[in-house]
This record gives C-alpha cells, sequence and structure tokens, in this order.
C-alpha cells in the first residue's frame, strides 16, 4: 500500500546517501525487508535492519546509519522507542535516521504536530540513544569476528 | 556529540573497525601529495607509499573505513592496511585465479558466470596451444579455471587461461566428476594461505583433487562419490568449526 511505499522510498534515500555507489556503477543493489513482528517504531527498526544488512553483505559504506523513534506525549514528554499503543496515544511520532559521522541526520519523519523546540530536543535526545545503537553494532561485529 | 574523530591507525590493527571510522596516519606519509596510488595487491611499493587496500579509501589526511572487519598492516616497503572482511559476494578483481562456468558460446568468446554482477568473457585463443584451426574444446556448462586480465568497475571482466609467458600453469577447463560448491571468501582466503592446516588435514583422510576459485567457489574430486561428498561437507562446515572440532571430526572419520 501507500504506506509500504512511503517506507521503501524513505530507506532507499537514507541507503543511497551512504552506500559509495560509484565503486559499484550500472548494478542494481536489492534490499529486501521482511516484517516478522510489528511491535512499533516500525521505520527505526527497517533502518537499523537494513544497515547491519548492509554491513554484513560488505557492501562498501561511508558511514553507518541507525533508526531511532520518538514519540512526544500530550503531556510534552519524549519516550525513545515507542510501542505501537504508545505511539497511538503520542501527539507526535518522529523518526530520525542518524549518521555515524558526526552524527548527522539523514533522514527525518514526522506523523502528527510539534513545535519547532520540540523536535529539536527530540532531535538531540535521538542523536543521544544513537551512541547506543552504534555501540551494539560494534560490539556484535566484534562477536562475528573473534569465532574466526 | 565529539564522535571518535580519527584514531591513529597503528592503534586499530588487528582489532574490528566499522565503516565511517577514520584513520590518521603518521605525519610523514603525507609528503606525497601527487600520486597517491590505490592498489589492491602487493606490489613493489617505494619507500614511503602507502598502499590502501581493500576495505579503506583516502580521505584527506587519513584513510576512511568503507567495510568492517579487522584491520591488517604490513610494514614491509612503505607499508600497506587494509581491512579483512568476511562477504559472500565476489567483486571481480584483476589477477585473481577464479573458477567460472561456461553459459554462452557466442562465436568467438565464451561468457563465464563468475559470480560477480556481469559475466566474464574468455576468448577461445587465450588457451595454451589454441590457434585458429586448433580450437579448445568448451562446451556450455563446463567448469573454467582461469584469471582475470581486465576487472575493473567499468568494463566488462576479461579471463584468460594462460599466464603472461604462455603457458598454462594450471588454468584450463576442468576435467569430468567433481563437485563443485560455493563458500564465503573469508574461508577461501583461509584456505589459501601457505600451510594451511585443513588443507594438510584432509589430504591425510583421503587422496583428493581440489580447485580453490577466489569467487568462493570450490571443486572437489576424489576416488569415489561418497569421499567427494565426505571432503565437501567438511569444507563447508570447517568455517564454523574451531580448530579442535574439526580434528575430532576428522578423527572419527579416519577410524571408520
Amino acid at each position: 500500500g501507500v504506506m509500504e511505499r512511503s517506507r521503501e522510498q524513505l530507506l532507499r534515500q537514507t541507503c543511497e546517501a551512504v552506500v559509495l555507489g560509484v565503486l559499484h556503477p550500472r548494478t542494481a543493489i536489492s534490499l529486501v525487508l521482511q516484517v516478522l513482528s510489528d511491535a512499533g517504531s516500525l521505520l527505526s527498526c527497517c533502518l537499523n535492519a537494513a544497515c547491519v544488512a548492509l554491513l554484513d553483505a560488505g557492501l562498501p559504506l561511508a558511514a553507518l546509519f541507525c533508526g531511532v523513534t520518538c514519540a512526544l506525549q500530550p503531556d510534552g514528554s519524549i519516550l525513545l522507542d515507542p510501542t505501537a499503543r504508545q505511539e497511538q496515544e503520542a501527539r507526535a511520532v518522529l523518526t530520525f535516521a542518524i549518521a555515524s559521522s558526526e552524527r548527522k541526520v539523514l533522514m527525518a519523519n514526522t506523523k502528527g504536530s510539534c513545535s519547532v523546540e520540540e523536535m529539536q530536543q527530540c532531535l538531540a535526545a535521538a542523536q543521544r540513544a544513537a551512541d547506543t545503537i552504534f555501540q551494539f553494532y560494534r560490539n556484535s561485529v566484534r562477536r562475528r569476528y573473534s569465532k574466526s | 556529540m565529539a564522535a571518535e574523530r580519527g584514531t591513529a591507525a597503528e592503534a586499530l590493527v588487528g582489532q574490528v573497525v566499522l565503516p565511517g571510522d577514520l584513520l590518521l596516519l603518521p605525519a610523514h606519509y603525507d609528503e606525497d601529495a601527487e600520486g597517491e596510488r590505490l592498489r589492491l595487491s602487493a606490489g613493489a611499493a617505494p619507500q614511503g607509499r602507502l598502499l590502501c587496500g581493500p576495505g579503506l579509501r583516502r580521505s584527506g589526511a587519513g584513510l576512511l573505513v568503507t567495510k568492517c572487519g579487522l584491520l591488517r598492516h604490513r610494514p614491509a616497503g612503505g607499508g600497506a592496511y587494509w581491512v579483512d572482511s568476511q562477504q559472500k559476494r565476489y567483486v571481480p578483481v584483476k589477477g585473481d585465479h577464479v573458477i567460472g562456468i561456461v553459459t554462452v558460446k557466442a562465436g568467438d568468446v565464451f561468457r563465464l558466470d563468475v559470480g560477480g554482477s556481469e559475466p566474464a568473457s574468455l576468448s577461445y585463443l587465450a588457451f595454451e596451444g589454441a590457434t585458429k584451426r586448433n580450437r579448445p574444446n568448451v562446451q556450455v556448462g563446463d567448469l573454467i579455471y582461469g584469471q582475470f586480465v581486465v576487472a575493473n568497475k567499468d568494463m566488462e571482466p576479461e579471463m584468460v587461461c594462460i599466464d603472461s609467458s604462455g603457458k598454462s600453469s594450471g588454468m584450463g577447463i576442468i576435467g569430468q566428476d567433481g563437485f563443485l560448491f560455493k563458500v564465503s571468501l573469508g574461508l577461501i582466503r583461509k584456505l589459501l594461505a601457505p600451510k594451511c592446516e585443513i588443507i594438510q588435514e584432509l589430504s591425510q583422510l583421503y587422496p583428493f583433487e581440489l580447485v580453490l576459485g577466489m569467487n568462493g567457489r570450490i571443486w572437489v574430486k576424489a576416488k569415489t562419490v561418497q569421499q567427494t561428498l565426505i571432503i565437501v561437507n567438511i569444507l563447508e562446515a570447517c568455517e564454523y568449526m574451531t580448530a579442535e572440532q574439526r580434528k575430532q571430526a576428522l578423527a572419527k572419520l579416519s577410524g571408520n
């Protein structure tokens, strides 16, 4: 449907910003994501899975990226990685794709309404959370290469 | 949000690096601003020229990591850095010896599937002792062991089955029977290392013929089908077994 198409476009634009396509001209890189279970924050799960898949496949990347979802609750507090229920009750749900090089923002998607200050706060929180995710990537890769 | 902007390259040798990491080089490498060459294989590098191997790209004053893996360093002849990464998808590189499967016979040229994004081309004259009258007997579906003479991202890869002096040196059509299977590129590199324990241990089990292609393909032939399949299973499982597990498995098989 339209939601899936829009998610595909967001993922594609994020990946295109990081994958070094110059090293593979006239080649199609296709990324297939299968949703096994959806408990909220689907777009950021897709972003994280896409990054790890590209890493595992050995495609040359300029930086890593991760996805973080923030939910703005009606009382103004920020909730990271909301569940499906929290997403529905929230005033606004923002998803950011953050790159590992200087925590730059690759993609921002908002559903609902929020003020500019609130968006900045969510972005700052997401950038802090991105550190944890990148550390997780690093640990996973370390575990994988420790076996050989 | 001060991310680790550049760590010294020497400090990370032998450790896992991720794409986006910046490696800083010692100052004296920056002197040769002209002729910064990116080469994938070891050549005779003049003193002071740093070789930037697979998985790394030059970026400003340092090297940008583009693939995840272990960082390796060779200090000989100016030094070389590269990233040892595991992947299954092969990208053709000039000089690599690979096993290709003939898919099309188009007049004077064969098209081979080498596991990359494009089929490689092989001329019928690129075999030892081949002339216009004396053509090699190659059919569709045959296995060919050859090396790349042209392999870059802009052109279709080209293979030959002779080396620079015109001798075949082990390359050419791979014979009948035997079993072809695919493994990851990291395992192939491990098997091709000098004095590989796996090959030595296997050779004590049964005599067999083995062809290793850098594109992840291995061809095995032993006396009987059962022996061939046993060797295939051991080679496939070797990737995930530790040395002790392998020795146990081989001891069980030679005991039978």
